[in-house]
């Protein structure tokens, strides 16, 4: 029964390029062209944000689709692959001509995409947390930045366990300049950076990365490893002792470590997150709900799953404003600052300077037994960041990465 | 240096170099010894950690479980052996392209039927502390099972009845047979042996990492790698290869850390294989003579 179903999961992947909707319409489908990794090294994460985009999609099919149209939703599985995120990305856009593509899971996959994006009128929603700084007009980010995430997490950690931080950091654009806010947040709250790490993808091995660690006595680690291979991380500094608080803007509600990894090995980990599966309201457990009516062997809703359903539906919100699919009409309704929905985590609205995504962020912290706790609610966040160092899409598109050390030029 | 410092120092060594061992053993006899490109050499060492996980997961003693994920593995490398890598000894190419697909085949159709991730059986609780550092007891087991799987090497393929016959097959497999040893069978034990000894890397390593269905794609490089470097010859190549990567990695690791140890090592692979195209064991024999 239960391989029936994953045989028919896999035939619908097979099948993943023709028609979803199927019945006869009045009016034509509106195409979502979706690129999410459902096999290779990040198939763990991908795969639930596949499900939450077809989970959105069907919602709002029953729903009677979007200005009557119903959506067809055209998902490519990349593999994980950067070459295969371009060329599928030029497919979905110059062969199927989609409404809007959606996905990338890596900001390596999500900076491969953005120029090919870029050459066309199509809007393009990143739907995961990310290190932030992209100002671009054809993108729409959906999930948490540094300003949301670093901010609020790194004070808390300085000032519970101490000014010494470890960095260990993926060897790629994320782990590279979500590190640098890093030094700079720590640099501002008068603490130092004793340590900074940065590993290769597919690395597993972590005994003298423990070590090093261990000599160089920090209060606490700031953990933004990326995949399975490098998550090992966790379980040998467990088997080693090492014992230290650890802080991450991925891990928890993102890689769901606390549920793979046999506890104690993410004891003390700290995280903030708009969204994690232990969220307790109402409209989140409800949403919990129907998640697992249709997907009941998910290991765990993360935040990337989360996001992709939410994406679906603020794109939903923004035609639906616009009366329209155009990028150029969409960005109007975001100018207007009315590209807002209700989302289950609360309401969360589109930054009109930045294209960024408001959110409810909340502190939590896994115990010994991996129990998530909530430790502190900041209420909602805007992403100010951008907007602050002077990206204004509503005026200019700088289509550029911004990073702490590389601003725009003032004038 | 003080003693702490020397002893973390061997410490690392004794990591990496079993990491290397292990990855490379069974690599060693069936693409070392027998020829065989086997791309799917880490989807034996992913069935050996999964069938050790899951048999931790019914309550089974951990090591009892690794030892029957070791033996899983085996038999399913002399199923393998017969079924799909006999036909191709004369075509080395085609075998890379077989049991590439064979690899692809499996770790899809693990994806599909156990799906994305497992959960983890957590290492074996113990440590110690030299000086200010806490090391993990479970790292030193893993430096045994290396020495102990180069030792099973050596026993099998230079005190057996069967080591004897082996080795006369991958020297000169016509003559053997025409003396009355069955090749096929030598054939298939011995990519079975390969394939258990993937299959025990995995059940060894299953504790301490992300089990997904790719995981043994982060043992391949290096077990290519040790086994390019120490040459046709596993008793003679295999282990000074694991030593000499080993202590390179860990220099470079130590230095400069996990980057440049990557690099590192992998500069020197290709300063080895053009300064000695046979490997160590070509390089060792050679002076031997």
């Amino acid at each position: 029964m239960n391989l029936r179903r994953k045989l028919l999961a896999l035939a619908g992947v097979f099948a993943a390029s023709t028609v979803v909707g199927g019945t006869a319409l009045a009016a034509d489908p509106l195409k979502i062209g979706l690129l999410e990794d459902i096999s290779g090294d990040l198939a763990l994460l991908g795969k639930p944000k596949l499900n939450g985009s077809q989970l959105a999609v069907e919602e709002i099919n029953k729903a009677g689709g979007i200005m009557g149209r119903k959506i067809e939703l055209i998902h490519l599985d990349p593999q994980g692959d950067n070459a295969r995120y371009q060329e599928f990305a030029r497919r979905l856009l110059n062969k199927d001509k989609v409404d809007v593509l959606i996905g990338g899971i890596t900001s390596a996959s999500r900076e491969a995409v953005r120029p090919i994006v870029n050459r066309t009128k199509t809007p393009y929603f990143y739907t995961n947390q990310y290190e932030g700084g992209v100002c671009d007009a054809s993108m729409v980010s959906i999930g948490a930045v540094p300003e949301q995430q670093f901010s609020t997490m790194i004070p808390y950690m300085v000032e519970t366990f101490g000014k010494k931080v470890y960095v260990i950091a993926a060897d790629y654009n994320f782990g590279q300049i979500s590190a640098e806010w890093n030094r700079k947040i720590v640099k501002d709250l008068g603490g130092t950076v004793v340590g900074e790490e940065f590993i290769p993808l597919g690395v597993s091995q972590f005994a003298q990365t423990i070590q090093n660690i261990q000599k160089a006595k920090p209060d606490w680690i700031l953990t933004i490893n990326v995949g399975a291979a490098q998550d090992s991380f966790f379980e040998q500094a467990a088997a080693a002792k090492l014992n230290l608080p650890m802080g991450s803007s991925i891990k928890v509600m993102l890689g769901f470590e606390h549920k793979r990894f046999a506890p104690p090995a993410l004891n003390k980990m700290h995280a903030v997150a708009n969204w994690f599966e232990e969220i307790d309201t109402p409209e989140a457990n409800d949403f919990k709900k129907r998640w697992r009516a249709k997907f009941p062997n998910e290991t765990y809703i993360n935040d990337m799953g989360y996001n992709a359903y939410t994406a679906i539906y603020m794109y939903k919100t923004m035609v639906e404003q616009a009366k329209s699919t155009k990028l150029e009409n969409l960005r109007k309704v975001i100018a207007a600052g009315k590209a807002c929905i209700d989302a289950p985590e609360g309401k969360i609205c589109v930054d009109p300077k930045s294209q960024h995504t408001s959110h409810r962020m909340r502190l939590i912290s896994v115990d010994e037994k991996h129990n998530v706790k909530v430790l502190k609610d900041y209420g909602v966040i805007q992403p100010y960041w951008l907007g602050e160092i002077g990206c204004d899409l509503t005026k200019k598109n700088d289509k550029k990465q911004y990073t702490p050390t590389d601003l725009p030029k003032k004038g | 240096m003080t003693i702490v410092e020397i002893f973390s120092v061997l410490y690392q060594f004794a990591d990496v170099f079993a990491f290397l061992i292990l990855s490379a053993a069974g690599l060693a006899i069936v693409f070392g010894m027998m020829g065989v490109i086997n791309m799917a050499h880490g989807e034996f060492i992913m069935c050996g950690a999964y069938v050790t996980v899951a048999l931790v997961h019914g309550g089974m003693p951990l090591p009892i479980a690794q030892l029957l994920g070791a033996v899983t593995a085996g038999i399913v490398g002399v199923i393998v052996e017969v079924l799909v890598v006999r036909r191709f000894y004369k075509r080395p190419l085609d075998s890379l392209l077989a049991t590439w697909g064979l690899s692809l085949i499996v770790t899809q159709g693990m994806l599909i039927l156990v799906g994305s991730s497992v959960r983890g059986i957590g290492t074996p609780p113990g440590s110690f502390m030299v000086g200010e550092y806490t090391f993990s007891v479970y790292r030193l087991i893993l430096f045994a099972g290396a020495v102990g799987a180069l030792a099973l090497i050596y026993f099998v393929f230079m005190r057996t009845r069967f080591g004897t016959l082996a080795r006369a097959t991958m020297q000169n497999a016509n003559m053997a047979q025409a003396l009355g040893v069955r090749v096929g069978r030598v054939y298939a034990l011995s990519f079975g042996l390969g394939a258990g000894l993937a299959g025990l890397c995995g059940a060894l390593y299953a504790p301490t990492m992300t089990l997904i269905p790719t995981m043994g794609s982060t043992f391949i490089v290096e077990s290519f790698v040790t086994v390019v470097v120490g040459g046709a010859n596993v008793l003679l190549g295999t282990a000074p290869a694991g030593i000499l990567l080993a202590a390179i990695r860990t220099t470079l690791n130590a230095w400069q850390g996990q980057i440049i140890g990557q690099i590192g090592m992998l500069v020197a692979v290709i300063i080895i294989i053009r300064l000695l195209p046979e490997g160590l064991s070509g390089f060792l024999t050679r002076r031997q003579r």
